[in-house]
């Protein structure tokens, strides 16, 4: 089941990607998409049911624009700290802990983490993420997980498990 | 009119690409550097396609630009995860300035 998942999913691509419908064109997406279903089928998705469920493409709709959001105020973050003559950072690494429980909904957090103000994801022990931060702003541990995890983990965990 | 959207998407890209190299040189260690060569040069490069997409809409060209967006995202913040781990690996400093290091205790 996976591996038909996975092939429909780059068969789109493929189509999107050279925007052509001839038979050749199709035939050769066609194999190609096969070959690589077949290698890296083994590592997709656990439980690809969780394809076919509408309510969580509702989720990925609102997770993305929230995530473009969080995405736009970091580059004005980070261009605010490079650009101020007194350069105000205050780097750190901290620990964190996570609720989600798969490996996919993790990936995406950690991706997520990177892509907003001022964050690094630098290694994933377990379910504690280790965050490199450019401006530590406290030390409380509850305090900073909110702060980095709060806005995302809500809606990874309705979109992935 | 989608001319000059296109084209004020693609001068905002610039400028945040402009803002991540001056980060880049700035920015006084390896880690801090990572996190303005992810977060600013991403989304100006982001910027410049989806300006590009909005000039050629769907042709060939645009559906091409408007994939690589979610493509650069993923390799840029994988990139970014395997850089700063491995630097920290390898070990590289933190700054002097830095004022907590959890990563510390798990290396042993």
């Amino acid at each position: 089941m996976k591996y038909i998942t996975l092939f429909i999913i780059i068969f789109v691509l493929w189509l999107l990607m050279t925007y052509n419908l001839e038979t050749p064109n199709l035939i050769v997406g066609a194999v190609v998409a096969l070959i690589t279903s077949l290698v890296f089928g083994k590592g997709f998705l656990q439980d690809s049911k969780k394809f076919f469920q509408p309510q969580r493409y509702f989720w990925i709709i609102v997770y993305l624009f929230i995530f473009i959001w969080e995405c736009i105020k970091a580059n004005f973050d980070v261009a605010y700290r490079v650009l101020s003559p007194s350069m105000p950072i205050k780097p750190g690494i901290v620990k964190v802990k996570t609720t989600l429980k798969t490996d996919i909904g993790k990936t995406f957090l950690a991706n997520s983490i990177t892509m907003t103000p001022g964050t690094i994801t630098v290694d994933i022990i377990d379910d504690e993420f280790y965050v490199h931060w450019i401006y530590v702003s406290s030390k409380d541990p509850k305090e900073y997980t909110n702060k980095i995890l709060g806005r995302f983990e809500k809606y990874l965990k309705r979109i992935f498990e | 009119m989608s001319d000059t959207i296109s084209l004020i998407f693609i001068i905002i890209g610039v400028v945040f690409d402009l803002f991540g190299c001056i980060g880049l040189i700035r920015l006084p260690d390896v880690y801090n550097r990572l996190q303005s060569a992810t977060k600013s040069v991403t989304l100006g490069t982001c910027s410049i396609l989806f300006g590009l997409f909005i000039k050629y809409g769907f042709s060939a060209i645009g559906m091409k630009a408007l994939i690589a967006i979610p493509l650069l995202f993923f390799a840029s913040t994988v990139a970014a995860h395997a850089l700063i781990r491995g630097s920290y690996k390898f070990g590289i400093k933190l700054w002097d300035k830095t004022v907590i290091d959890d990563y510390k205790d798990v290396q042993k």
